[in-house]
C-alpha cells in the first residue's frame, strides 16, 4: 500500500494497462468471430458453429492452434528483421489504444482518482498518428525479410499503399482539429457536445461530412481491408507480406490487423461521431436507462434464443450468459439513473456502440465489394481522395478564418 | 545460415512462378511470369500437372466404358462431354436417337451449362475479391447438383448419356423440379448482377482488361464465350446443330468489346438463354416413350425385353460383355460445351474398342490466348484473365 501511495501513477497505469490488454485481446479475438458470423450471414451460411455454442469458443481454438503449429522460418530469411516484424506490428497496434479514452467519467482505482484512458496526453492525436505510421515498418520488414517473391510484392504494395493513404487519413482529420482547436481527445469530444435545433447532435460528422468519408475510406485502406486488401490479396499474392509466416507470428499479424481496425474505428468515433456523447439531448432523461435496458433486453434474447437452440451447449450456456447480462443491466438501473455507476456506464456504452457500428461497416464492406487493382488503388488515393481531403481542409479553414464555424 | 536479402539482381526483371499451387490458377496451372515491378513482360502457361492419359486410356476400353472417362475431363460440364462422345459414336454407328432422349439431352446439357457458368462466375468473382458472389453461386449449384443426382444417381460424374440414348428412365417429377429451380433462378441471377454488373470496382477491374481481338481469337482457334465476347457469333448449336438444337428458339449472346467485362456479360446472357432452352425442352419432352434407340447389337435392349425375350437377353449379354462394334471409319463430332467447341475424333477399326480418340478440348485451345491477354498488364490482371477464359485443368491436360 505504501508503494501505491509513493508511485500512484505507475501502479494505477499498470492496472489500467492490464485491464485494457485483457479487454482488447478478448475484443480482438471476438472481432474475428463477429466478422466470420456476419460475413457468413451475408453469404447465407452458418460460420463457426461447432466449437462452443454457435462457435463462441472458436477464437480460443484458433489461438491454441496457432500456438501449437510448427514455427517455420525460411532458411533464406533475414532473421532479425523477420522476427522483429510481427512484434513491431502487434506492439504498435496495441500501443495506439493507450491513447484512446472511452468515457468522460473519473473512476477510482486503489483510492486514486483516474480517467478512463491509459495515457491522457494533450497531443494525443499527433502521438497516435506518429505511432501508427511506424506500423508500416512491420509490414515492410515482413515483406522484405522473408526473401521470397510473393511477400516482397505484398510488402511493396502495402508500404506504397499505407504511406499514400496515411496522407489522406491525416489531412481528413485536420478539419476537425481546426474546428475543435485542440489535439486532446477530451477537448475534441467536448467541442462536439450540445445539439443543433435541439435534436441534431452537434457532432463533427455533420459539418465535416466530406472529411468523414475521406477518413473512412483512407482508414479501410490503411488497415488493408476489402476493397483495399491488396497487400494480402489472397487470390493474387497468396497471402501477401505474411506468406512466409506461420504459427503464432502469423497470428500476431492477424491480431495487429484487427487491432488497427479497432484503433481507426475508435478514432473515427472520437473525431466525428461525438465519442462517448449520447445522440439524444440531455433533457430526455430516459436515455440514461438505455445501457441497462439494452443489457436486459439482450439478456432476455439470449435466454430465449438459447433455450430454443438445438445445440445442447447453447441451451446450457446462453441462458446463463443472459442471466449475467440481466443482472448487470439491473445493477445499471438499480438506483435510478442518477446513481454514480449508472452515470459512469453512459460514456463507455455510447462509445462502444459507435465503435461497434463502424466495425460492422467494415465487415459489411468485406462481404460485398470486389478488390481494387494496385494502380487503381494508387490513383484513387492520390488523384481522388487526396484532393477531396484538401478541398475539405481549405473549405474548413476559410470557414474558421471567417468565424462561421459552429 | 548467413545470407543477405540485399542481393543485387542481375537484371531489372523478376521471374515469378504463379502456380501450380496458387489460389487462383483454377487447379494446377502454372504460369511463369516475367515481371518488371508488377508489370507482366512475359507469360508462359505450363501445363501437364493434371495429365491423366484419358485419351490413351480410351484405346483400352470398350465404347461404353469410355463414357465415365469423358466425365473426368471437364468435370464442371461433364454432360457436354458425355454428349459429344455419344454423338460421335452414334454418328459412326449410324444410330438414330429417339426424340424424347434428344430433348432430355438438350435439357440436361443446358442445365449443366448453367451449373458450369455458375462455378465460373463464382470463382471469377472471388478471384477479383467479391467473396459473397462465390458462395451465392455455389448455393444455387448445390440445388442443381441435387437435381442431377436425383436424375442420374451422381452429383458430378453423371455419365448419364449413353450411346443410343440415356442411361435410365428419369425419375418422376424431375421436370417439375427443374422448372421450379428455373423459376427462382432468374431472381438469383439478378442478385449476382446487383452485386457486380454496375459495381464501379467490378467495372474498373474488368473493363479494358484482357482484351482479345477478334482476329487474334480466330487465329488461335479460341471458341465459346471467350470468342463471342470479341464479336463473333460462332456457336455450334446454331452453326452445326446437333441433338435437335435447330428446333429450339434462343439467341447467341455476343459482345464486341472483347474484354473481361464483355465475356462476363456474354456468360450471364448465356445462362439466361440456357434457362430459356430448358423451359422449351421441358414443354417438349413427352412423358412417355423410349429413352434409348432400339438398334439390335449396338444399344442395350430395354430391361423388359431383356427379361422376357431370349433374343433380348443374348444382346444384353453380348453388349455388356464384349461391347459394341461400330463399323470401321472415322468421325469428328463437335458440340458447344460451356467452354467452347469440344470435339471428339473417334477412329474405329471395327473392333470393340476405339482405335484412337482425340479430344479437341476448348480449355486447352483457349488457354493459349492467355499470354496475349496479359502482356503489359499487372499481376492482378493475370488473375482476372485466367478467370475469364474459364479453363478446367482436367480438360487441358486430359
Amino acid at each position: 500500500m505504501e508503494f501505491v501511495t509513493q508511485h500512484p501513477v505507475l501502479v494505477v497505469s499498470l492496472i489500467k494497462i492490464a485491464i485494457a490488454l485483457f479487454v482488447v485481446m478478448t475484443a480482438l479475438a471476438y472481432l474475428t468471430w463477429f466478422e466470420r458470423k456476419v460475413v457468413a450471414r451475408i453469404q447465407s451460411r452458418w460460420g463457426p458453429y461447432w466449437v462452443g455454442p454457435h462457435g463462441l469458443l472458436q477464437p480460443l481454438a484458433d489461438g491454441i492452434k496457432f500456438l501449437f503449429k510448427e514455427d517455420v522460418v525460411p532458411p533464406t530469411a533475414d532473421k532479425v528483421a523477420y522476427l522483429l516484424a510481427p512484434f513491431l506490428a502487434l506492439a504498435l497496434a496495441l500501443t495506439t489504444l493507450a491513447l484512446v479514452p472511452i468515457g468522460p467519467a473519473t473512476i477510482s482505482i486503489l483510492g486514486q482518482p483516474t480517467q478512463l484512458v491509459i495515457s491522457h496526453s494533450p497531443i494525443a492525436l499527433i502521438l497516435l498518428f506518429a505511432i501508427s505510421s511506424v506500423g508500416v515498418y512491420g509490414v515492410m520488414l515482413a515483406g522484405w525479410s522473408s526473401n521470397s517473391k510473393y511477400p516482397l510484392l505484398g510488402g511493396l504494395r502495402s508500404s506504397a499503399q499505407m504511406i499514400s493513404y496515411e496522407v489522406s487519413l491525416t489531412l481528413s482529420v485536420v478539419g476537425v482539429l481546426l474546428l475543435a482547436g485542440s489535439f486532446d481527445f477530451y477537448d475534441i469530444v467536448g467541442h462536439q457536445a450540445g445539439h443543433w435545433f435541439h435534436f441534431l447532435p452537434s457532432w463533427e460528422i455533420f459539418p465535416q461530412f466530406l472529411g468523414f468519408i475521406c477518413y473512412l475510406t483512407a482508414a479501410i485502406a490503411e488497415t488493408n481491408r476489402v476493397p483495399f486488401d491488396l497487400p494480402e490479396g489472397e487470390t493474387e499474392l497468396v497471402a501477401g507480406f505474411h506468406t512466409e509466416y506461420s504459427s503464432f507470428k502469423f497470428a500476431m499479424f492477424f491480431m495487429a490487423e484487427y487491432g488497427n481496425m479497432i484503433t481507426v474505428s475508435c478514432l473515427a468515433t472520437l473525431l466525428f461521431l461525438g465519442g462517448w456523447l449520447s445522440p439524444f439531448p440531455d433533457r430526455w432523461s430516459w436515455q440514461l436507462y438505455l445501457p441497462g435496458a439494452g443489457l436486459i433486453i439482450g439478456g432476455l434474447a439470449l435466454i430465449v434464443g438459447g433455450l430454443r437452440s438445438v445445440q445442447w451447449n447453447a441451451k446450457a450456456v446462453f441462458p446463463v450468459l443472459g442471466l449475467v447480462c440481466i443482472g448487470v443491466g439491473y445493477l445499471c438501473t438499480l438506483h435510478g439513473a442518477t446513481h454514480p455507476v449508472a452515470k459512469a456506464v453512459q460514456g463507455p456504452f455510447w462509445f462502444i456502440s459507435k465503435v461497434f457500428l463502424l466495425l460492422f461497416f467494415y465487415v459489411w464492406a468485406r462481404g460485398t465489394l470486389p478488390r481494387f487493382r494496385y494502380d487503381q488503388l494508387m490513383s484513387f488515393g492520390w488523384k481522388f481522395l487526396l484532393p477531396l481531403s484538401l478541398i475539405n481542409l481549405v473549405g474548413t479553414s476559410i470557414f474558421v478564418v471567417l468565424g462561421w464555424h459552429p | 545460415m548467413a545470407s543477405s536479402v540485399l542481393t543485387v539482381p542481375e537484371s531489372r526483371t523478376m521471374v515469378l512462378n504463379m502456380g501450380p499451387q496458387h489460389p487462383s490458377t483454377h487447379g494446377v496451372l502454372r504460369v511463369i511470369l516475367e515481371l518488371d515491378g508488377e508489370i507482366v513482360l512475359k507469360a508462359e502457361p505450363v501445363i501437364g500437372y493434371l495429365h491423366t492419359g484419358i485419351e490413351k486410356n480410351f484405346e483400352k476400353l470398350t465404347y461404353s466404358q469410355c463414357i465415365p472417362l469423358t466425365d473426368r475431363m471437364d468435370y464442371l460440364a461433364n454432360l457436354s462431354n458425355n454428349l459429344g462422345f455419344c454423338l460421335a459414336v452414334e454418328k459412326l454407328a449410324d444410330i438414330e436417337v429417339p426424340k424424347r432422349a434428344q430433348y432430355i439431352r438438350v435439357l440436361l446439357t443446358e442445365f449443366s451449362r448453367i451449373a458450369s457458368h455458375l462455378v465460373w462466375l463464382g470463382t471469377h468473382a472471388i478471384d477479383l475479391g467479391a467473396m459473397s458472389v462465390f458462395l451465392y453461386c455455389f448455393r444455387e449449384r448445390e440445388e442443381m447438383l441435387k437435381i442431377l443426382e436425383a436424375i442420374s444417381g451422381q452429383r458430378m460424374m453423371t455419365s448419364y448419356f449413353r450411346i443410343g440414348g440415356l442411361a435410365l428412365e428419369p425419375p418422376p417429377g424431375y421436370l417439375e423440379w427443374i422448372s421450379k429451380f428455373l423459376d427462382t433462378f432468374a431472381g438469383h441471377l439478378a442478385e449476382y448482377e446487383d452485386l457486380l454488373t454496375e459495381n464501379p470496382i467490378w467495372k474498373l477491374r474488368t473493363q479494358g482488361v484482357g482484351v482479345l481481338k477478334l482476329e487474334d481469337g480466330i487465329a488461335m482457334a479460341v471458341s465459346g464465350p471467350s470468342l463471342r465476347g470479341s464479336g463473333s457469333d460462332y456457336d455450334l448449336r446454331k452453326y452445326f446443330p446437333y441433338s435437335s438444337y435447330e428446333e429450339f428458339d434462343f439467341k447467341v449472346a455476343t459482345q464486341t468489346a472483347g474484354d473481361v467485362y464483355a465475356r462476363y456479360q456474354v456468360r450471364l446472357e448465356e445462362m439466361r438463354q440456357s434457362a430459356k432452352i430448358c423451359r422449351q425442352a421441358i414443354d417438349r419432352i413427352p412423358s412417355q416413350g423410349p429413352f434409348r434407340a432400339e438398334v439390335r447389337g449396338l444399344v442395350p435392349p430395354s430391361r423388359e425385353e431383356m427379361k422376357t425375350s431370349i433374343e433380348g437377353l443374348i444382346y444384353h449379354f453380348k453388349i455388356w460383355t464384349e461391347g459394341i462394334t461400330p463399323p470401321p471409319g472415322e468421325v469428328y463430332q463437335a458440340i458447344e460445351s460451356p467452354r467452347g467447341e469440344i470435339g471428339f475424333y473417334v477412329c474405329s477399326d471395327g473392333s470393340n474398342r476405339p482405335y484412337r480418340v482425340k479430344v479437341r478440348a476448348p480449355s486447352f485451345v483457349n488457354l493459349q490466348a492467355l499470354p496475349r491477354l496479359v502482356i503489359g498488364k499487372l499481376i492482378a490482371d493475370v488473375v482476372a484473365s485466367i478467370g475469364t477464359i474459364d479453363i478446367v485443368l482436367g480438360e487441358v491436360d486430359r
